[in-house]
Formats: structure tokens, sequence, C-alpha cells
């Protein structure tokens, strides 16, 4: 598998990460690359095999459904970039 | 005091020999003495270091110590710490100081040991040599040119080089065992499950574990007392009992079956560290155990397989620095996607750029069954593979390592040659087994690990057959010169 130039830009977008022009060709070498080395995935017929998700087969522990911790909010914000009366700020999303 | 087992300075501060002040002050002016020669530590915490030992030494005195109460030890920047610099190796959190502390933290906050600092790693433990960080590569005690392994690099490097009688890290991929041989100390990676997760900075959520790596496999069962446990915090928290891991170290190993997997020991692997290891085994024979010849047939499998898992869960685990909540911001940023974008690129090294586009590609419409699943299919093969073995044997062993320490720069261009770093250890992080690295010796007075890889939950075991190999060997005693 070798991805094009626009692979790496489509996919740079999909993963919200910006990445200079100039690195490009790079990371379209090391990610094919990378591609290339786990195609050897397909030397092997799965069909009958089922996917393992966990290492532990165990099912998702549930509890009940009450109140457990306390408010940490102001704690929380302590270490935002940029909050204001309890909410975080972005740049303006709706005109 | 710095050359004394984490079970030796127990007894010594029971004993009254010294003070855990005095013992932490003599860790700190170490690490102040020497850690830059081996850029172990991210952040040392002197002052709650010492006021740790403090509250420590009233508590010796009244008779409430335990086996850890007073002992210094080093973290992996990875386990959030509470009012303490939480890096995790990236400039993304080069200014987070963490508002709550992990589970590991508290439980030995609360067996009374003391945080001498945060120890270097790969950027979010992605790495095999602990050059990704931000703060600069970590350097092997034994030979300052070479890597000391990753992603646990700095947790390694400390205990080697004597900055601390212990540390913690964490095991994705081989992040414990593979800095633990680097640096020819023991190390363990715990089942999935058995040490808490909880507030463990993220990597690969079906393989993360956390675990001890210390001087000896005593000190490792000790630490693996505290860190072990059922926590609700964690969805996937092992439900089960914690033995005490101490209680059956010395049991004779007569009678164990001590599985080798030929495809542990076949191309690819240095030949001066099959030696050592061949040399390790001779020793388990003397000692009463019987060895088998296994086959793993999927091995092979075990790298590719890990680089659709691992960096799809990445993907995933990295979506949440997003430059709102915590973490680096990018200035001015001109819309919100500005703002994710910029404060992505920027925070993250390539490394971790790499493996989130990997994962995201491979979780992206039209190639998930292709790769996600495809992956997961193979990992079941790989488990199996493990499970037939269990049946026949106890324990299995092999290499840790292909080879001995790197030199620095010597593969930090090639991804794809850094990831057969990992080779013989991430198999096991695949199944969720447990697994240990114990010196074995030295190859171009370089040090070498055995791995000893069990069934689920059997760490005491574990624990038993490293221990009982390092009554009969010295090469865990072995200092770097610089570092005695």
């Amino acid at each position: 598998m070798s991805l094009t130039q626009d692979d790496v830009k489509k996919i740079a977008h999909l993963a919200r990460l910006s990445i200079s022009d100039a690195d490009i060709p790079s990371y379209e070498k090391e990610l094919s690359n990378i591609l290339g080395l786990v195609e050897q995935m397909n030397a092997v017929d799965t069909s009958d095999v089922s996917p393992m998700a966990h290492p532990l087969d165990m099912a998702q522990r549930l509890r009940e459904d009450t109140v457990t911790e306390e408010n940490h909010r102001d704690d929380y914000q302590s270490v935002a970039p940029n909050v204001e009366k309890g909410l975080f700020l972005v740049p303006q999303v709706i005109e | 005091m710095h050359n004394k087992t984490l079970s030796e300075l127990s007894a010594a501060l029971k004993a009254g020999e010294f003070s855990s002040t005095e013992l932490t002050q003599s860790y700190l002016n170490r690490i102040a003495e020497l850690d830059t020669h081996v850029n172990a530590y991210i952040t040392v915490s002197d002052e709650s270091a010492l006021m740790a030992a403090k509250a420590a030494d009233q508590k010796i005195a009244a008779g409430e110590a335990g086996p850890l109460t007073g002992i210094p030890l080093a973290q992996k920047d990875i386990f959030c710490s509470k009012g303490v610099k939480t890096s995790c190796g990236s400039k993304m959190l080069d200014s987070f100081v963490s508002p709550y502390n992990a589970t590991v933290i508290e439980k030995f906050n609360q067996a009374g040991s003391v945080m001498l600092g945060k120890t270097n790693m790969d950027e979010f433990a992605m790495g095999s040599s602990n050059e990704t960080s931000f703060y600069g590569a970590v350097k092997n005690p034994w030979n300052t040119d070479k890597v000391p392994g990753g992603s646990s690099g700095g947790s390694a490097a400390a205990v080697a080089a004597r900055l601390a009688p212990a540390s913690t890290g964490t095991d994705t991929g081989g992040s414990i065992r593979q800095p633990a041989s680097l640096c020819g100390i023991t190390g363990l990676k715990p089942t999935y499950g058995r040490v808490s997760r909880y507030g463990m900075i993220a990597f690969a959520s079906s393989l993360d574990q956390a675990g001890p790596m210390t001087r000896t496999a005593e000190d490792a069962a000790l630490m693996l007392n505290c860190m072990a446990g059922f926590d609700e915090r964690d969805s996937t928290s092992a439900q089960r009992e914690v033995p005490d891991y101490t209680a059956n170290l010395s049991d004779s190993l007569d009678g164990l079956t001590i599985g080798l997997p030929k495809e542990y020991f076949g191309e690819g692997l240095d030949a001066s560290v099959g030696k050592a290891v061949e040399e390790a085994i001779a020793e388990y024979k003397k000692l009463g155990a019987t060895v088998k010849e296994i086959s793993l047939p999927n091995t092979h499998l075990a790298v590719p397989t890990y680089y659709v898992v691992a960096p799809a869960e990445c993907s995933s685990n990295l979506s949440r620095f997003d430059g709102v909540r915590f973490g680096y911001r990018c200035d001015d940023p001109i819309d919100l996607e500005d703002l994710y974008k910029r404060s992505r690129g920027e925070g993250f090294g390539s490394e971790v750029k790499r493996r989130i586009m990997i994962g995201t590609y491979a979780l992206s419409a039209g190639y998930y069954d292709a790769y996600y699943i495809k992956a997961q299919q193979l990992r079941r093969l790989i488990s199996d593979d493990f499970k037939r073995a269990f049946e026949e044997v106890d324990v299995i062993m092999g290499p840790t390592a292909p080879e001995p320490a790197f030199g620095l720069g010597e593969k930090s261009d090639d991804p794809i040659t850094m990831y057969l770093s990992d080779i013989y250890t991430i198999a096991a992080n695949l199944a969720g087994l447990p697994g240990m690295s114990v010196p074995a010796g030295f190859v171009n007075e370089m040090p070498v690990g055995l791995q000893i890889i069990g069934n689920y939950f059997d760490e005491a075991r574990l624990l038993n057959v490293a221990h009982r190999y390092q009554q009969v060997t010295d090469w865990h005693q072995h200092a770097p010169a610089q570092f005695k």
C-alpha cells in the first residue's frame, strides 16, 4: 500500500493535525512504509476467526446510577488554556 | 545507601540506621550531581519529596511503617500526580500540572513512599529508544552514547544509575521490559488489568499496563504488592484477589517446565544475546527445571498487528488533546478548526503524529475491516498460540530484545527498524499476558535481558522464577562504573 501526497493531506485533516508542506514527502514515505509492514497481515486467512477486542474476556462492568464524584470544575479548569465564568473559550463558531 | 535494594532500604529504615529524610536527601543529591549525564528525570520534586520523607519518618517512629514507608521512588511521567507537572514527554503537556492523582500514585502515597520526581519517557510512550521525548533523549548509564530503550527509558536509567532504588513504568508493546533489558535492571509487566490505568495517560487502552522497574525480583514483588488491585475507576480493572507476591519467591523450581519458542531464537537475534539466554536456561536446568521446545507460529505477525491496534487506539485516545481543556494551545487561532489543527500540529512530535495518522487511516471509512478487524483477528491467533503453549509449559523464556542497546541516533530516522526492537515483547501485550525482563549477562559490556512470559495472573510464579535465578547469579548486582 502506497499513499499519495493527497492521501497524507486528507488523513492529516481527518486527524485535525496541521503538517507543513515541507514535511508531506517524508510522511508520504514513512506512512507508506508502515502500511507496507502492516500488510504482512494479509498473508494469513482469518475468515473464520472472531476478532479479539480485549485481552481478557470480560463484560463491561456497570455501577449504580448514583452520584459518585464531587464537583471539581474549578480544579479541572485551572489547567485549561482559556476559561471564563466556568466556560471553556474557543474562537467564535456561530456568527 | 544508593547500592542497597529496596528491601534492604526498608529494613534499614525500620532498624533506624538512617531516616527517610537522610535517604531522600542522599538520592536528591545524587540526582543533582549525576542526572546531567543521563537525563532520566523531567521533574525533580525536591520539596514535596522531603515533606513526604518527614511524614514517613514520623510513621516509622510511631511503628506504623509498611514495607514501602519512607522509600524514595521515581514515577514515570505518564502518571498524573497532583500539583506536579505531568508531561508524558510531550510539548503538548509541558505546562500541565495535574489536578488529581493516578491510582498508582495514590497507592504509593498511602503506603508512605516518597516521590523523588517524574522520569523521562518517549513522547506519549511511543518509542523504543527514549529519543522521541520533548525533553531530549535519555542516555544509557552503561554507555552514554547509547539509548536506554523505551518508552520507560528514564525509569530504567534512573534505577540503573542508582538515581532511585526503584521506579514505575508502563508497557504497551515492551516499554517496561525492553528498557529493563537494555539498562540491566528487572522489569515486570503484569497481566492486563492487574494494575489500575486510572490517571495513567492513555496510549492504547487495550494494551497499556503499569508495572515496577527495580534492581531485583524481590523488590518488584514489594512494588507490585502496592500497585496491584481492583479499582472501580478503571473499567477494565481485574476483579481478582491480590496475593502477597513476596510469599512464594523462594519456592523450589523443581519440576518447572520452561517453554522455549523456536521463533524467538531465529533470524534477527544477535548471536551473543542468544548465547546469554542459553546460559540462563542452563542455570534453570541446574535449579531443577525442564526445558521444552515449543512453537508460537504467529509470532511474526505480532509487529504488523500491533502497528494497527496501537495506532488505532492512540488516534482515538489522543483526540482529547484539542487545545481546549488542557495542554498546549496555538497562538491566535483564526477559527475552531485552526485551533485544533495547529494546537495538535505544534504540540505533538513527529512519531506521535505518524501513529495518529496511521490509526486514523486504519479506522477510516472503507479501511476499517481491512486493517482494524483483520488485526483483531490476528490478535486472537497470537493469543491462541500462547493458550496452547501454556497447556504444556509453566513459563516461556527467550530474549527480551534482539540486541543490546544501540547507539543514539542509530535508528531514529527509520521507524520500521525501530519498531523491530520490540519484536519479542509485543505478543505478550496483544495477548494480555504478564512478562518480565531479568538481567542475564553482558554483550560488549552492555546488559542483556532474559524474558520470562507467564500465564494470566501468574505474576507470583514469574517473580519466583526470576528470584531463584537471582539467588544463583549476580548479573542484577552489577552497576555501571560511572554510577557506582
